[in-house]
C-alpha cells in the first residue's frame, strides 16, 4: 500500500486530503491493518463541530475500539454512509473508497503540523 | 447442533400442572381484549424426554472442571465439592421467600450472619455485606462506597480513580459508572506499580486507587504498604480486587494491608461452579471509615434473634432486589466450614506452589517477561513463535488435546499473553501432564505449523468466523427464514 | 484435604525442583508485617457428613418454607418442573465459565441464544442479552441506557414502581448523576402517565407494578415523544398479556425468577434485558450470536463484544462480567418443558386462581380491593380491621402475607398484597376466605 503524497497524516494514523476549504479524512493503511477485519464504524453526526484532536467517530473490529481524531477543526459536511453497510471498505479501500468524514475546515493553516507521507512512513516503520 | 426452535412439534406440555380446582376465567373477559395476547410467543411443544436429550446433546459440547483442568488465570477454576451443591437443594433454602418475616426465616438469615463474620475474619476488615452479586457488582458497590464518603466529608473533588495498567476492564468500567474518571499508572520493570508514578498522580483530585492484589501478573506487590500509605496521606481510598485471594487466604489479610474496600469472588475462591458465566457472588468487606454507607438492609444480631436493619440514613442505598446470592452464599459457607483454617490455609499454599512449579518448568519453552516469584498464577508470552504462530493458535491447539487453555491476550502489558492459574486442585500428575502439551505446541510451531493454524479440529466446532457474527450479527433464532 | 491432590511428598518435590527450601519462601514477598497481623478465624475442619448435618439444620430452621405462601412482590411461588434442575445438575454446564473459548462452550453458548431468542418472543422485542443479575439491577442498566441515548440526565419513574427495583435503580441513578422524577398513580392503581414530564431520557412503568395491576400501555408510547419507554415485566404473566413490544417499547426488562428458579431466599435471580435492535451498540452484557466456523458448520458465538468492559474498559456500557447465565439456562429449559402450550396454561391458572380469591374477597364483609383496574395473580385488599391483626391471623392459620409497611410507603394504607399462583389449591384459597372472613 502506499501512502498518497497528496495526504496528511496523523501520529494517531488517520490521513487527511485537504482540498481549498475541505478536508476528507480516513484512517491509515496501517491503522486498519493494526485492528484487523473493521465490523463498525461509528459515523459523526451531519455538522457538528470539532476541534483538531477533537473525537470524530470510533472503529470496531472483533476485538478493538479505535478513535478517530479530527486531523483539524471544523464542521462535518458529509459522511461515509456506505461504511454503515460495508465496514470493510475500511479494510479494503482505506486511502480511498473507505473514508470516513468530509470536513469544512476552519482553520487551513493547522494543516502546517501534520505529518507528510515520508514523515509519516518513517513513524511507522 | 440444533436449537430447540429447530425441533419438530409435538402434542405439549400434558400433565405439568393440574387442572384448575377453582372456575376457569377466560382472559379476555377479566382483562379486556386489548391487554390479552394476540400471538403466542414461538417457543415449541416438546416431549420431556426430547428436551433431556436437546440439553444432555448440548452439555457434551460444553467443557466444565470436572472435564479436566481449566487454567484460565484470574479465574480460579478449582474443583467444585459436590456438598457444596446438594446443600442448596434442601427444600428450607430453596423454599424461603425473601418477603417472610424475620422470625420465620432465622434460618436463612442466621447463615448469611454467620458467613458475613467467618468473610469479615478472612478480610481482617470492620464489616461485610453480602449484597453485590458478582465480582463487577463488588467492584461498583465499592466505587458508591468511595463517592459516598467523599460526599459526606465535603470533598465532591475527589473525583479520579487510580488503577495500574494491568487492571482487569471491569474495574474502569466500575469506576465510570460511579461516576469516576480514570487515570492509569504505569507498571515498573518488575510488575509491580511504578510508586514515583502513583506519588505523582496523588492530589487532591484523586478518590483512591483500585488494585489487584496479587495483580493480574500473579506477582504480589511487596510495596503493597507504601502503595496504601501513600494513598492514605494524600486523602484517599484503597480498594482491593479480591479475584487473587486464592493465593493468600489463610495466611495474610487485605485489611492488614491498608484495604478499605475488598470483594471476595465468592465463585472463585470459595468454590461456588460459575455456571458457564454465573451466577456468582461478591462480598463487599470495607474499613471503620466506610461501615456507616454499606448497602441496606444489613443484617445483624439484635439479641438471639437475627435482623434485617434498613435504618442506616448515611447509606448508599441498595444495590440488590434482596439480599444477594443466598444459594452462592450457602455454597461458601459449606466450603468454609469443611476446609476450616488448615484448610484455607494450605489452599493457598497448593495454588501457590503449583503455579510456581508449572511457571519453572513452562518459562524454560515460553517467554516468561517477569520471571520472579509468582503466586497464585503467572503470565507467559506467545511472542517469537515461529511460522506466525499466534497465542491465539496455542489456545486452540491445547483443545486439540482435551484440556481448556489459559486466558488468553490478558493482561493487556503482556504481548501475546497466556495467563496460567492451575489452582489448589491440581496435583503433580496434572500440571506435568498439561506443561508436557504446551511443550509438545511448542515442537509443533516449528515443526508443523499448520496442526496449529488450523486447530482445533477435535472440538465440536472449528474457529468460528467472529467477523461476520460481528459484521452480521445474528442474535436471535431466525423464524422467518427457516 | 480431599480437594487437594498433592501429597507431602508430592510437595515436597515440587519445592526442590523450583529451587525452595519451604512453603513459607513461597510467601516471603508478602511483608513481614502483614504476616505478622494474621489471625485465623478459629474454625476447626469439619467432615462432609458434619457440615451436611449443620447446612441441614440452618435449612431447617428456615420455618418460612413450611408455610403457605401468598407472598409475592416479584418473586413467586411457582412450580419448578423436575427436569429443569436434572439439566442444571449437569456439571458440564454449571462447572464451565463463561465461555471465552467458544469452540468448547458450545453447549452454554447455543443455550444462551436460545435463552436471547425467548426473552424476545415472550417481550415482543427484536434482540435481548444473555442476562443480568436480577430484575432490579438491569432496570438501573435500563435507565442507564436510556441516558446515554437521550442525555437528558433526568428519567420518569412510576411511582407504583416494585419498592426493590426503585431503591437499587434510585442507588445507580444518583451514582450517574441521573435524576428520578416520580410519575403518580390513579385511583385504578395505574400510572397516570399523562402527568410524566417530557424532558426526560425515559419513562419507567411496571407491569403488573407494585399492587399487581396490568398498565395500561396503548396509546403510552406515542404520547412521550422521543422519550424512551422502559417497561418492567413479569415473565410468566406474558404467557398471557400482550407483550411490552406491542406497545412500542423500547427497553423491556424484568425479573425473570418466575421462569423455573427457586425463590432461594431472594438470590440468585435472572435479569431479563430486551430493547430494540437499533440500540444493539448501547445494550449492556453479554449477548450471544450465530455464525459459521472455518468449515461453514454453523456455531455460536459472543457477539459485540467491544461494548464490554473486557475491549472498551471505562467507555464500555456497562461493567458487568459475571452474569445469571445458569439462571437463564434454567428459564430455558423451563420455558421449553412446558412450552407455549404450557405457559399459557399455567398463566390462566395464576389468573383463575387469584380471581376466585379476589371474587371470594370481594362478598366479606369489612374487605374490597384496593384498586379496580385488572390484574394477573396478585393484587391489594383494603381492610377496615388494621391490617397487622388481618395479617396475624392468616398466620396463624399457616399463611405467608407480606407485611403492610411496603404499601404503606407507597401511600396505600391499612392493606395486604396477596399473591396466589398456580400452586395455591382451592381448599387453601377457601380457608384464607375463612380467616379474613373472621371465622376460626
Amino acid at each position: 500500500m502506499t501512502y498518497p503524497a497528496a495526504f496528511r497524516y496523523t501520529k494517531e494514523h488517520e490521513w487527511v486530503e485537504i482540498k481549498g476549504k475541505q478536508a476528507r479524512v480516513g484512517i491509515t493503511d496501517h491503522a486498519q491493518a493494526e485492528l484487523g477485519d473493521v465490523v463498525f464504524v461509528e459515523l459523526p453526526s451531519m455538522g457538528t463541530v470539532v476541534k483538531k484532536g477533537g473525537h470524530l467517530g470510533t472503529v470496531e473490529s472483533v476485538k478493538a475500539v479505535s478513535d478517530v481524531f479530527s486531523p483539524l477543526s471544523g464542521k462535518v459536511v458529509a459522511v461515509n454512509d456506505s461504511l454503515e453497510s460495508s465496514p470493510e471498505m475500511v479494510n479494503q479501500a482505506p486511502h480511498a473508497e473507505g473514508w470516513i468524514v468530509l470536513l469544512e475546515i476552519s482553520d487551513p493553516s493547522e494543516a502546517n503540523g501534520l505529518l507528510d507521507a515520508a514523515a509519516y512512513q518513517a513513524l511507522i516503520a | 447442533m440444533k436449537v430447540l426452535f429447530d425441533h419438530a412439534l409435538r402434542e405439549g406440555a400434558g400433565g405439568l400442572f393440574p387442572s384448575s380446582d377453582v372456575p376457569a376465567r377466560t382472559p379476555s373477559d377479566v382483562l379486556g381484549s386489548d391487554l390479552v395476547r394476540a400471538r403466542a410467543p414461538r417457543i415449541p411443544n416438546l416431549c420431556e424426554g426430547d428436551v433431556a436429550r436437546h440439553y444432555t446433546a448440548l452439555s457434551k459440547l460444553n467443557y466444565g472442571v470436572d472435564d479436566g483442568i481449566y487454567p484460565l488465570g484470574s479465574c480460579t477454576m478449582k474443583y467444585n465439592p459436590k456438598l457444596n451443591e446438594d446443600v442448596t437443594r434442601l427444600p428450607g433454602f430453596v423454599g424461603a421467600h425473601p418477603r417472610a418475616d424475620e422470625a420465620l426465616s432465622q434460618g436463612t438469615l442466621g447463615l448469611l450472619y454467620e458467613l458475613s463474620g467467618l468473610l469479615r475474619g478472612i478480610s481482617g476488615m470492620a464489616a461485610v455485606t453480602l449484597q453485590p452479586v458478582a465480582g463487577a457488582h463488588g467492584e461498583l458497590t465499592g466505587m458508591f462506597l468511595f463517592k459516598r464518603y467523599f460526599e459526606e466529608r465535603g470533598e465532591p473533588g475527589r473525583t479520579r480513580v487510580l488503577l495500574p495498567d494491568s487492571a482487569h476492564g471491569t474495574n474502569p468500567a466500575s469506576a465510570a459508572m460511579a461516576g469516576f474518571s480514570v487515570t492509569e499508572i504505569r507498571s515498573n520493570d518488575r510488575g509491580t506499580v511504578d510508586l514515583d508514578a502513583l506519588r505523582a498522580e496523588l492530589d487532591s483530585t484523586v478518590a483512591g486507587i483500585m488494585l489487584t492484589v496479587p495483580n493480574t501478573l500473579g506477582i504480589f506487590e511487596e510495596n503493597i504498604l507504601e502503595v496504601t500509605r501513600a494513598v492514605h496521606d494524600a486523602g484517599g481510598l484503597c480498594y482491593f480486587d479480591g479475584a487473587n485471594l486464592n493465593s493468600f487466604i489463610g495466611r495474610a489479610r487485605p485489611g492488614d494491608m491498608g484495604a478499605d474496600v475488598f470483594h471476595f469472588n465468592l465463585h472463585k475462591t470459595l468454590s461456588t461452579p460459575h455456571g458457564g458465566g454465573g451466577p456468582g457472588a461478591g462480598a463487599v468487606a470495607v474499613s471503620q471509615p466506610l461501615v456507616d454507607y454499606l448497602p441496606v438492609p444489613w443484617i445483624e444480631k439484635m439479641g438471639e434473634t437475627i435482623r434485617l436493619d434498613w435504618d442506616h440514613p448515611k447509606s448508599i442505598g441498595s444495590v440488590h432486589s434482596f439480599y444477594g446470592n443466598f444459594l452462592v452464599a450457602v455454597r461458601a459457607y459449606a466450603y468454609l466450614l469443611q476446609l476450616g483454617d488448615a484448610g484455607l490455609r494450605a489452599v493457598s499454599e497448593n495454588a501457590v506452589l503449583n503455579a510456581n512449579y508449572l511457571q519453572e518448568r513452562l518459562k524454560k519453552t515460553y517467554p516468561l517477561p517477569y520471571d520472579r516469584l509468582c503466586k497464585h498464577e503467572f503470565v507467559l508470552s506467545g511472542e517469537g513463535l515461529p511460522n506466525h504462530i499466534s497465542t491465539l493458535d496455542i489456545a486452540k491447539r491445547l483443545i486439540d488435546y482435551g484440556v481448556h487453555p489459559p486466558t488468553i491476550y490478558f493482561p493487556l502489558i503482556v504481548h501475546e499473553a497466556l495467563m496460567i492459574e492451575p489452582t489448589e486442585t491440581e496435583g503433580r500428575e496434572s500440571l506435568d501432564r498439561f506443561a508436557e502439551i504446551l511443550e509438545a505446541i511448542a515442537v509443533e510451531a516449528r515443526e508443523r505449523p499448520e496442526l496449529l493454524h488450523d486447530a482445533p479440529t477435535r472440538a465440536p466446532v472449528r474457529r468460528l468466523d467472529q467477523t461476520q457474527a460481528a459484521r452480521n450479527p445474528i442474535l436471535t433464532y431466525p423464524f422467518d427464514k427457516s | 484435604m480431599r480437594y487437594l491432590p498433592n501429597a507431602d511428598a508430592d510437595r515436597r518435590q515440587m519445592l526442590k525442583s523450583i529451587g525452595r527450601e519451604s512453603i513459607d519462601e513461597l510467601f516471603s514477598d508478602i511483608p513481614e508485617e502483614v504476616l505478622a497481623k494474621f489471625e485465623p478465624l478459629g474454625l476447626a475442619p469439619r467432615s462432609e457428613l458434619e457440615v451436611l448435618g449443620e447446612l441441614t439444620r440452618w435449612a431447617e430452621a428456615s420455618d418460612a418454607a413450611k408455610r403457605v405462601s401468598l407472598l409475592g412482590g416479584g418473586i413467586y411461588d411457582h412450580y419448578v418442573p423436575r427436569i429443569v434442575g436434572h439439566i442444571l445438575g449437569r456439571s458440564e454446564f454449571y462447572t464451565a465459565y463463561t465461555p471465552y473459548q467458544p469452540e468448547i462452550s458450545q453447549g452454554t453458548l447455543t443455550a444462551m441464544f436460545e435463552f436471547q431468542t425467548l426473552v424476545c418472543e415472550l417481550t415482543g422485542m427484536e434482540i435481548a442479552n444473555a442476562s443480568m443479575y436480577d430484575g432490579a439491577t438491569a432496570l438501573a442498566e435500563a435507565v442507564l441506557m436510556a441516558d446515554r441515548i437521550r442525555k437528558r440526565r433526568r428519567v420518569a419513574v412510576a411511582a407504583n414502581l416494585l419498592p426493590q427495583f426503585r431503591r437499587v435503580l434510585a442507588t445507580y441513578a444518583w451514582a450517574a448523576g441521573i435524576e428520578l422524577v416520580d410519575v403518580p398513580f390513579d385511583a385504578s392503581g395505574r400510572c397516570a402517565w399523562d402527568r410524566a414530564p417530557h424532558d426526560v431520557s425515559g419513562l419507567v412503568v411496571q407491569s403488573p407494578n407494585a399492587f399487581g395491576v396490568i398498565e395500561s400501555l396503548g396509546g403510552l408510547k406515542a404520547a412521550l415523544g422521543d422519550t424512551l419507554l422502559i417497561v418492567v415485566t413479569y415473565p410468566l404473566a406474558l404467557g398471557l398479556l400482550e407483550p411490552p413490544g406491542a406497545f412500542g417499547a423500547d427497553i423491556v426488562v424484568g425479573e425473570g425468577q418466575s421462569l423455573g428458579l427457586p425463590m432461594g431466599f431472594g438470590g440468585p435471580l435472572l435479569g431479563l434485558f430486551a430493547t430494540k435492535g437499533e440500540y444493539l451498540r448501547q445494550l449492556p452484557g453479554r449477548v450471544v450470536g450465530r455464525t459459521v466456523d472455518a468449515d461453514g458448520k454453523p456455531g455460536y458465538t459472543m457477539a459485540a463484544q467491544t461494548r464490554e468492559q473486557h475491549i472498551r474498559r471505562e467507555r464500555a456500557t456497562s461493567n458487568i462480567c459475571t452474569n445469571s447465565a445458569l439462571c437463564a439456562l434454567a428459564a430455558t429449559v423451563y420455558l421449553v418443558s412446558i412450552g407455549a402450550d404450557g405457559l399459557r396454561q399455567v398463566a390462566e391458572l395464576n389468573l383463575a386462581k387469584a380471581h376466585y380469591l379476589a371474587d371470594g374477597i370481594g362478598r366479606l364483609k369489612g374487605v374490597r380491593l384496593a384498586f379496580d383496574g385488572p390484574f394477573f395473580n396478585e393484587f391489594v385488599v383494603r381492610l377496615t380491621e388494621p391490617a397487622s391483626a388481618a395479617r396475624r391471623r392468616l398466620a396463624d392459620a399457616g399463611f405467608l402475607v407480606e407485611d403492610p409497611n411496603e404499601l404503606e410507603s407507597l401511600g396505600v394504607k391499612n392493606s395486604l398484597r396477596i399473591a396466589v399462583t398456580e400452586q395455591r389449591s382451592r381448599k387453601e384459597l377457601d380457608r384464607v376466605l375463612s380467616v379474613l372472613g373472621g371465622k376460626r
